[in-house]
């Protein structure tokens, strides 16, 4: 009885809300792949491995993401599919940073060549095919709520799994026990040492699984987003969020602020585009990037020093339990 | 029996040139299992990569043409990593140097050509240089983090270059190709020896000896490896770090937007799409295998020659795509971090019961 | 005399690290309810054996028993399990967190989700059974080091430790909370604790243990009752001969003044005021001392002084000349030369050589620089040279400097900045960490550039080394001048303490040149 109300618009609202709601709705897809990348960078820097191989994990996640799912018929093992293949290359960092105490920097510029290559190189027999992809699935009662329901409420599962991924995790940190070590590992890798906590194992575990996350937002990308394959579909978005956890200051739900906003200046600008603007394209393009250099720049003179207190502490340096002070 | 994770006290000059070599070739060897699995038999890959390149005269100077792009962007890149400042931006100083000078010879044209070409330089050498500096800056006055703002610079430069050369600079007579008309001669730097090595040499040739000189010999280049190796100590010494991070990133900027003036003027002779095929990226690689040397990394930039020829060659013979170099490119990256282990730590074997002492403990030794 | 089982006993332990044996052969033993210290030296490897019992290290060599039973730990949750608590120098709380996310910190047990309100009963319990007070739900970054040391030493029993590894715990309180330690020591000694205390200081060993174990150089040197024997017998034990306490000061006339500031206020890394209007002066031929709990500004203070720190307010003076926030080269071009306390951070690039680090405050001068150019001929000749005088020991002037021992980093430094002789020179802990030949060198190092006419500020955490050097004495506690002693000397250490802690005492108060309370 209420819900009828509620879906008659009142006539002076109904041009605003015709912009903006689908803009808003845009955001949010559009952010969701940076969101995903985000989250699992915070949960990778949180134990104090720094990993700047995000855009070429989203690529090959969104490579294998398309591939399986083009070839098996089903979206949700492309999905499983990049989630796997992401932890295939968080391993090798984790190996290269953990084990062999390698440079986290080089090693993040490494993956992300070797994964832009690899992505273009296999995907290439898949350039412009598409898929059905992941099907939108408007929530009951949610849906129904205005502006809110539409812009939150009437999107494809993955995006409903960032969500619960952004509470899971808000609530992870601060009152579980595994929550509590991770912080530990990241602030003061030697004290959670020796108070029994696995600095390795810990390490390994979140770089994999941040990686893992990451694949999944590449997937997005593929399954859900264009539902096509592209080169270099990311467009640098693995790099936004690599500033993106940084304007966070590590929390997840700044995280998601942050991604939406990004997905908004995106939307925005392809609305420009497809509604005939006189300012050129390449132009438009360009908003996004200075967005992230606006955004870092405005967090850095704001925070000052004060941003090395989110930050964890040990954040890419190497451990090594037996060095002497 | 264990094994046990020590730091080495020394490291030997033998071992600083060995185990590159040695990641190198495990690095190939990985490329060709990789190469195998692509269908390519990896003998033949290789056979035809090294053919290509320095088989004959003109496969060598396509070499050394690669190169030449290759060294100076990797000295540019070398110059702010010995201080630790991380300008992964070089592909986009890169792009702004050549819009630069392409600028300087739509607008600024002369007959004479050492003007034109000196206003060319110093033009791609400021548009680079600021470009560079304004991460710099950013970095030095707000601890903003500069591997994300060069990033975010090279995309926007990317962009700027798109419009440019896909609107107002486009050549009408290109039928539609996003690049701009060619240059006149007077714009263009001399050819050698009848190949297309161009004037650029020279610089490929001075820069490295001249940054090599300045870091060893002069109170600037002390200063700089000190800045890189301890921050503190430097400021502790006096040393103005804020003002050298945004000088170190102008002038790498500015020697990576002059390399991308010589790519245009000496090589392509005109301002396209996607011009430079990644020289501000693989510039990194070089720079980080040559261990931050001048005198290496004109050796490691020819070797890259050699695999960006051959990999144009297996493009074309073998129908792989370049990204499989840049496949290759990041399995070397990885097999030389995983050798730099081996550089800095040893592995020794332990037995349980033995209380042999190697020494006797020296005096004022800590613990 | 008890015969039962030891609570822990260690049996020729032998620990190699690079190059070095900081452990050889060593036995070691702890019985219920005693206070056992473990006395040597900076660098006689104390805290390596027992970091070696807590888990942290693997023994190249050796067995340990624990009541009886031959156990190898693999970790400090071994340790742990089998009743060894350790709280070490260094506390290993995390900052960022809370007192109780420290006190569970790996605790076995605990399920998924926290349960804070247990977890914050159970803190408040053991806090009361063993009179420490904490707040649990405060930040460990809000706590004073003494409170950190509580919660540290909290977390220990937390877990039900049966023997308690305390690592130098004095070195970072004043004398009242260190009154509170040893309070809260015979404490748990009471309730049937093994103690196992770490430390340097004879005064302290003497006064707390009932046994005490001598380590030199790596070997065990003795172990002897504590009540059958003496401070002069520990100190031969530790060093290997007989020691002369006694520096050899001359009387001398104050100069002129050098360096000086007045109501001096600079801000400390986080932004927080760290010097709150501070005024001293140091003259020629003197040497002041600056005493304090370590992180009350002494350090801030010193950075404001030579241009490393932005001086919010107030003025500094070099000669007369007003100095206040000019750059630190031109502090150093008027001979104002500071050796930092941090060797291998502040003051020394480890990465590069002894000569390219000799020349670190002169590499704009001639003879070493000309023009533009450094000469490295000149910069080998000036290293040689300096190496000789002070007495570096290094293989050569082209041995990265990281390879060198702690003493000899301290003596290149000190020779850097003596070496044409400064104004002033500030020194930070100079001594920390050497051995006793090290500590005797650089201090008539100090005291003969004091003779020469310098003046030397000297920071120490060392109260003994301060009031033996000083001419004059000032105290710092939380970035204000306490006040200065003319006569440190005469002065009860107790009231030291209380201006440590913060209480402003005038010399009047203590009668002139007696010495009561």
């Amino acid at each position: 009885m209420t819900l009828s109300l509620f879906r008659r618009h009142r006539p002076e609202r109904r041009n605003n809300m015709e912009i903006i709601i689908p803009i808003l709705t845009a955001a949010v897809r559009s952010g969701t792949p940076i969101l995903y990348a985000t989250l699992g960078e915070i949960i990778t820097e949180k134990a104090g491995i720094l990993n700047l191989g995000l855009e070429g994990i989203m690529l090959v996640g969104a490579y294998t993401g398309f591939s399986v799912a083009y070839s098996s018929g089903s979206a949700w093992l492309g999905v499983g599919a990049a989630f796997l293949v992401g932890t295939l290359m968080g391993l090798i960092h984790a190996f290269i940073c953990v084990t062999l105490k390698g440079n986290q920097v080089v090693s993040g510029l490494a993956i992300t060549m070797f994964g832009t290559g690899a992505s273009s190189l296999l995907g290439r027999e898949f350039v412009g095919f598409t898929i059905p992809g992941l099907s939108r699935i408007p929530l009951p009662v949610l849906s129904d709520i205005p502006v809110i329901g539409p812009v939150f409420f009437n999107h494809d599962a993955l995006i409903y799994s960032s969500y619960i991924l952004v509470l899971f995790f808000c609530w992870f940190f601060t009152s579980t026990r595994p929550g509590l070590n991770l912080r530990a590992v990241g602030d003061n890798p030697r004290a959670a040492d020796a108070m029994g906590i696995s600095v390795t194992g810990t390490r390994y575990f979140y770089t994999l699984l941040g990686a893992g996350i990451v694949a999944v937002g590449g997937a997005y990308m593929s399954l859900a987003y264009t539902k096509m394959w592209g080169e270099l579909m990311t467009a640098g978005r693995g790099w936004i969020a690599v500033a993106l956890v940084i304007f966070a200051i590590w929390n997840p739900a700044r995280a998601a602020f942050g991604a939406y906003l990004f997905g908004g200046v995106e939307a925005f600008q392809l609305r420009l585009q497809t509604a005939g603007t006189t300012i050129p394209t390449p132009v438009l393009m360009m908003l996004p990037y200075l967005m992230t250099i606006g955004v870092l720049l405005f967090i850095s003179i704001k925070k000052g020093k004060g941003i090395l207190f989110g930050a964890p502490a040990s954040l890419g340096a190497p451990f090594f339990r037996e060095e002497r002070d | 029996m264990k094994l046990t994770i020590e730091p080495r006290l020394s490291s030997s000059w033998r071992l600083a040139v060995f185990i590159p070599l040695f990641s190198l070739a495990a690095a190939l060897f990985s490329g060709g299992v990789f190469l195998y699995f692509m269908g390519v038999s990896p003998f033949q890959a290789y056979r035809a990569i090294l053919t290509a390149s320095l088989g004959d005269a003109y496969g060598l100077s396509e070499t050394v043409v690669k190169a030449i792009p290759l060294t100076m962007t990797g000295i540019a890149v070398m110059l702010s990593f010995t201080m630790l400042i991380w300008n992964i931006g070089a592909e986009g100083q890169i792009f702004v140097g050549a819009i630069a000078a392409t600028a300087v010879v739509r607008f600024f044209y002369t007959d004479s050509r050492p003007v034109m070409l000196i206003m060319m330089f110093l033009a791609a050498g400021a548009a680079g240089g600021i470009w560079a500096a304004i991460a710099g800056f950013m970095r030095a006055k707000w601890s903003v983090n500069e591997i994300i703002t060069t990033l975010m610079l090279n995309y926007i430069a990317m962009n700027l270059l798109n419009y440019f050369v896909f609107g107002p600079w486009r050549d009408p007579s290109s039928l539609g190709f996003p690049m701009t008309p060619p240059f006149p001669d007077t714009a263009r730097l001399p050819v050698f020896w009848g190949t297309r090595i161009h004037g650029g040499l020279i610089l490929a040739i001075i820069l490295p000896l001249l940054f090599w000189l300045v870091l060893k010999f002069t109170r600037w280049g002390y200063e700089i490896r000190v800045m890189g190796e301890n921050p503190r100590a430097a400021g502790f010494a006096g040393m103005n770090y804020l003002r050298n991070v945004v000088l170190v990133m102008f002038i790498s900027g500015a020697i990576a937007g002059i390399a991308g003036m010589c790519e245009l003027s000496g090589l392509q002779g005109r301002l396209q799409h996607g011009f430079s095929g990644g020289y501000g990226f693989t510039a990194i690689i070089v720079a980080w295998l040559a261990r931050l040397h001048p005198f290496a990394i004109v050796l490691v930039s020819f070797l890259m020659g050699i695999l960006l020829v051959g990999g144009e060659t297996l493009q074309i013979v073998m129908r792989l795509p370049l990204s499989s170099i840049m496949v290759l490119q990041g399995m070397i990256l990885f097999f030389v971090l995983g050798g730099e282990f081996f550089r800095k730590y040893r592995i020794r074997s332990v037995k349980d019961d033995d209380a042999v002492p190697l020494q006797a403990a020296p005096s004022g030794e800590e613990k | 005399m008890n015969t039962e089982q030891p609570l822990v006993h260690m049996e020729g332990i032998t620990k190699r690290f690079a190059g070095v044996t900081a452990n050889f052969g060593i036995n070691f033993e702890v019985r219920r309810g005693e206070v056992h210290a473990l006395l040597g030296e900076n660098g006689a490897g104390k805290s390596t054996l027992m970091n070696i019992l807590y888990g942290l290290y693997r023994p190249d060599g050796g067995k340990i028993f624990i009541s009886g039973k031959e156990i190898s730990f693999s970790s400090p949750g071994d340790a742990r399990k089998a009743g060894i608590g350790m709280v070490h120098q260094h506390f290993m709380l995390i900052q960022s967190q809370t007192v109780w996310e420290n006190m569970i910190l790996g605790l076995d047990g605990l399920p998924l989700v926290l349960p804070r309100r247990e977890i914050r009963e159970r803190i408040l319990g053991i806090s009361e059974q063993y009179g420490l007070q904490v707040d649990p739900d405060a930040y460990i970054w809000q706590l004073s080091i003494g409170e950190q040391q509580r919660v540290a030493i909290l977390q220990m029993l937390f877990r039900q430790a049966n023997i308690l590894i305390l690592d130098e715990p004095t070195a970072v309180l004043t004398p009242q909370e260190c009154e509170h330690l040893f309070e809260t020591v015979r404490q748990m000694t009471a309730e049937g604790h093994g103690i196992v205390f770490i430390s340097h200081k004879l005064d302290e060993v003497m006064g707390l243990s009932s046994r005490v174990t001598i380590l030199r150089r790596g070997k065990l040197a003795g172990t002897l009752d504590t009540s059958s024997t003496t401070k002069e017998r520990l100190a031969e034990l530790m060093v290997g001969k007989k020691m002369v306490f006694s520096i050899d000061k001359k009387e001398l006339a104050r100069g002129r003044p050098v360096l000086e500031c007045s109501s001096l206020h600079a801000l400390g890394d986080r932004g927080f005021p760290a010097v709150s209007g501070a005024s001293i002066s140091v003259h020629e031929h003197e040497i002041l001392g600056i005493a304090g709990v370590a992180g009350n500004g002494q350090q801030e203070l010193c950075e404001a002084m030579v241009g490393l720190r932005k001086a919010e307010s107030g003025s500094v003076r070099v000669k007369g000349e007003d100095m206040t926030n000019r750059a630190p080269k031109d502090f150093i071009d008027r001979g104002v030369h500071y050796i930092p306390a941090d060797r291998k951070g502040t003051g020394l690039v480890p990465n590069m050589k002894v000569s390219e680090n000799s020349i670190l405050k002169r590499y704009w001068k001639r003879p070493v620089s000309k023009g533009f150019f450094i000469k490295w001929n000149e910069v080998a000749a000036f290293a040689i040279k300096l190496v000789s005088q002070f007495s570096v020991s290094t293989p050569s002037v082209e041995t990265p400097v990281r390879n060198l021992s702690g003493g000899n980093l301290q003596k290149l430094m000190l020779g850097r900045e003596l070496s044409d002789d400064p104004a002033v020179v500030l020194a930070v802990h100079p001594t920390w960490g050497l051995d006793v030949a090290a500590t005797c060198f650089v201090r008539e190092q100090l005291l003969f550039h004091r003779e020469r006419g310098g003046a030397v500020l000297l920071v120490s955490e060392d109260l003994d080394e301060l009031i033996s050097m000083s001419d004059r004495l000032a105290v710092m506690c939380k970035g204000e001048i306490m006040g200065v002693l003319e006569r440190p000397a005469d002065v009860p250490v107790e009231s030291i303490g209380l201006m440590m802690a913060g209480t402003a005492i005038s010399e009047k108060t203590f009668g002139g040149e007696g010495s009561q309370e």
